[in-house]
């Protein structure tokens, strides 16, 4: 390793010729063996070595990634519990099982449904966000940084606050809708505003992480392209659509995917949200999600074959969202950059 | 195109960042530490992992001030179903459980059932410590002792006098008694009351109410040999009291324990509830500032007892013989009666039971009430020891979310026991 990390420099910037004054040279007659065998591992470094460079990343990626994921393959094939450990082998049963389950449906709609109340909201409002802070402000970076402290504040302590605004008889919330006649809102009983509830909890987290991280990808934009733009007698509207857009592109994909994965997999907020004894997202899982759905069957039911099941067919939703998601967003900003 | 400018924003920005990650990850890494184990100095520290109140802080004090060698730490959590749920995490994960750990006593039938978990805390000169049937819910098959029992749950019934005389109903404990002999009267009385006081419920909850009403049952969900049978007469009729409850406006219908419960302590939610002894600390801590609570020496359809804990040590703690030390320690009569005077936590150990402090107790919370003399006489009523076996608390657990369904209207009454027989089936 340490050889070939050394020649490599030397290597990648005269590559075909011999060096007259490499030290390894055997004189005037230097087409002899040795420099071609040089010349093969100076090849072979060239191509190699970046590999090896990034692999430590993949050993422990297929150690901390691939091998829990084959596991829980091999563990959903089984009957498995939580405390005895493995039994028979069972086949696709457990999968039957859980596609039959009622309770999977109902908390994979859910969960979509949350997903999409929390993550389209959130990345609209991040991109505002960012442009927002992409100007020249007074005290910039005290507002850059401030829209990240929901972020710093722990998930529990979010959702203790919540729930007391989202309280269904003694709630803030509905007490000042009360004021305005409005009746009140069944925030842990009723569906869709169960699902309100638990996305402005998402939301609050996540807005300012992902326009941080939006903005670091407009700050890069170039200016000069904003100046001819304006040259052009394009509005700032204009300018954001024709060009901060598409320039973001990477980025937006980058954000989109990474809140398609957290999304789908929503378990914290939605569990301290619910005030129920079983804590399995309401009475009648009105607010539910897949992740929640695994903990019921791995731990209350303590059940693991079932659980690895359903966090199999999670794996496979997030893929098929994942890919959809990343083929959209391109679709989008390229008819950004062509307009 | 570095300014030093930017360049002390970079620094600002990645520092903070660097302190947020810690922050977030001091976060997830909290709580699961320090579980057990003993420090360079000699000093053993064995944690206690209770629910609700047990009553343990002035005790725990008491024993660090006496000990130097073993050192005692209390770790709460609000319910014994949060409680439930890290312990079987733990218990699948081999570690990270506390070196001492309270058990719901409905969920002591399955604790009994996971062979080896547990130590055996049998104990010769612990002999004739407990009531007898108290005793016989620690022993495992092999009739190991895997629990130190802490408490019985007798139940009274509490209720708020002041609302009483708004009602236009009696106030004194021992006329409220003469009128709650069945449930029949009870709910009787509580047409009556909601009539006159519209915006308050009669009871807490109809979850509080069905456990009350279970505890009075022979088989609620298992027959004698362990075989689930939820379908039968007696279980319907709980269900069909309870879930027939709601619409005569008896209920606050709040999941038990929920903030908005919490909060009706407050707002004057509701009249009555039933009160095993642990609860009246819960009560006490809820309703703080509220005056006009009472106990009345009465429980509808003859006595209840509802739960009462258990201290068990997990055999995958480092300090078993410690553990076992403390735990034999925080149950013994002495002990518990300090615990009872702290938090009303009836003792189940027969010596304390006979004791002065216990028998001449009051509660100036509850009016002066002589608790100690009221839970006594309700402890003597209790007839019937439910049969619960390993499935007790799951199936428990089940049938709550099916009262809340009907509560919360997100079902009728026959769709959410339809779902209800799904669920137990699917408990497999």
């Amino acid at each position: 390793m340490s050889n070939s990390t050394a020649s490599r420099g030397g290597g990648t910037q005269t590559v075909p010729p011999t060096r007259e004054g490499s030290p390894t040279a055997s004189g005037p007659a230097g087409r002899a063996p040795r420099p071609e065998w040089r010349q093969r591992l100076t090849r072979l470094d060239v191509r190699l070595s970046p590999y090896l460079y990034i692999s430590p990343f993949f050993l422990l990626f297929l150690v901390v990634g691939m091998f829990p994921l084959a596991y829980t393959a091999w563990v959903s094939v089984h009957e498995w519990s939580l405390i005895g450990g493995k039994g028979e082998f069972v086949g696709l049963d457990n999968f039957r099982e859980v596609l039959g389950n009622p309770y999977f449906t109902k908390q994979l709609v859910n969960t979509i449904s949350i997903f999409l109340l929390s993550s389209v909201p959130q990345i609209v409002i991040a991109v505002v966000l960012a442009a927002l802070l992409d100007n020249q402000l007074r005290g910039r970076t005290f507002w850059r940084m401030s829209i990240l402290l929901p972020f710093v504040v722990s998930p529990v302590a979010i959702a203790i606050i919540f729930g007391s605004l989202y309280g269904d008889r003694y709630g803030l919330i509905n007490e000042l809708l009360g004021h305005v006649g409005i009746d009140p809102i069944g925030w842990h009983t009723e569906r869709f505003a169960s699902h309100v509830a638990v996305a402005t909890m998402v939301n609050w987290r996540w807005t300012g992480y992902n326009a941080l991280i939006l903005l670091a990808a407009m700050q890069a934009v170039p200016r000069e392209l904003y100046e001819s733009a304006a040259i052009d007698g394009a509005g700032r509207v204009r300018q954001f659509a024709s060009i901060t857009l598409p320039m973001i592109r990477p980025t937006m994909i980058f954000v989109v995917i990474t809140s398609t994965i957290g999304g789908l997999q929503i378990f914290a907020e939605p569990r301290l949200f619910d005030e129920t004894n079983a804590r399995n997202g309401g009475s009648d899982r009105q607010f539910g999600t897949i992740t929640m759905l695994i903990y019921d069957f791995g731990w209350q039911l303590r059940d693991l074959g079932r659980a690895s099941a359903t966090a199999w067919l999670l794996f496979v939703v997030i893929c098929v969202f994942g890919i959809a998601n990343f083929l959209l967003i391109r679709r989008v900003g390229a008819l950004g950059g062509e307009r | 195109m570095q300014t030093p400018k930017t360049r002390r924003f970079r620094l600002a920005s990645s520092a903070l960042l660097a302190l947020t990650l810690a922050t977030t990850a001091a976060a997830c890494g909290g709580g699961d530490d320090d579980s057990s184990g003993s420090s360079a100095d000699g000093v053993t520290t064995i944690t206690v992992a209770t629910f609700n109140e047990f009553g343990y802080e002035g005790l725990i004090d008491e024993w660090n001030e006496s000990h130097d060698d073993i050192k005692v730490e209390q770790v709460k959590v609000g319910t014994w179903d949060d409680a439930k749920a890290n312990l079987y995490t733990k218990l699948a994960a081999g570690s990270g459980l506390s070196d001492i750990e309270a058990i719901e006593g409905d969920a002591m039938p399955a604790i009994l059932a996971e062979e080896g978990a547990f130590e055996d805390l049998t104990d010769e000169e612990l002999d004739g410590r407990w009531l007898p049937w108290v005793e016989e819910k620690t022993l495992n098959a092999d009739g190991q002792m895997i629990g130190y029992a802490t408490d019985i749950g007798p139940e009274g019934i509490c209720y708020r006098a002041d609302l009483f005389k708004k009602a236009g109903l009696p106030t004194d404990r021992e006329e409220v008694a003469g009128l709650m002999e069945t449930w029949d009267d009870y709910f009787a009385l509580g047409e009556e009351f909601v009539k006159k006081v519209p915006d308050t419920a009669w009871y807490d909850s109809s979850g509080g109410l069905a456990q009350a009403m279970l505890n009075q049952v022979e088989n609620p969900f298992e027959s004698d040999d362990n075989t689930v049978e939820v379908e039968n007469a007696e279980l319907e009729a709980v269900w069909a009291d309870v879930t027939g409850n709601i619409d005569k406006g008896l209920s606050t219908t709040l999941p038990q324990w929920s903030d908005d419960w919490t909060a009706s302590f407050q707002n004057d939610g509701f009249a009555t509830m039933a009160c095993p002894g642990w609860m009246l600390g819960v009560v006490e801590g809820n309703a703080e500032g509220v005056e006009g609570w009472d106990i009345a020496n009465v429980f509808p359809g003859g006595g209840g007892n509802w739960g009462g804990s258990f201290l068990t040590v997990p055999s995958q703690g480092d300090n078993i013989e410690e553990a076992k030390e403390v735990a034999a320690w925080l149950t013994a009569p002495e002990q518990q009666v300090k615990a009872f005077a702290a938090k009303g936590t009836f003792p189940s150990q027969v010596e304390a039971l006979e004791s002065d402090e216990v028998t001449s107790a009051t509660n100036a919370f509850f009016n002066d009430a002589p608790t100690g003399e009221i839970l006594a006489e309700r402890a003597q009523a209790v007839t019937v020891q439910p049969y619960k076996g390993p499935k007790y608390s799951d199936i428990l657990q089940a049938f709550q979310a099916a009262v809340l369904r009907v509560d919360d209207g997100s079902q009728d009454a026959a769709e959410s026991w339809d779902q209800f027989l799904t669920d137990v089936e699917a408990l497999g």
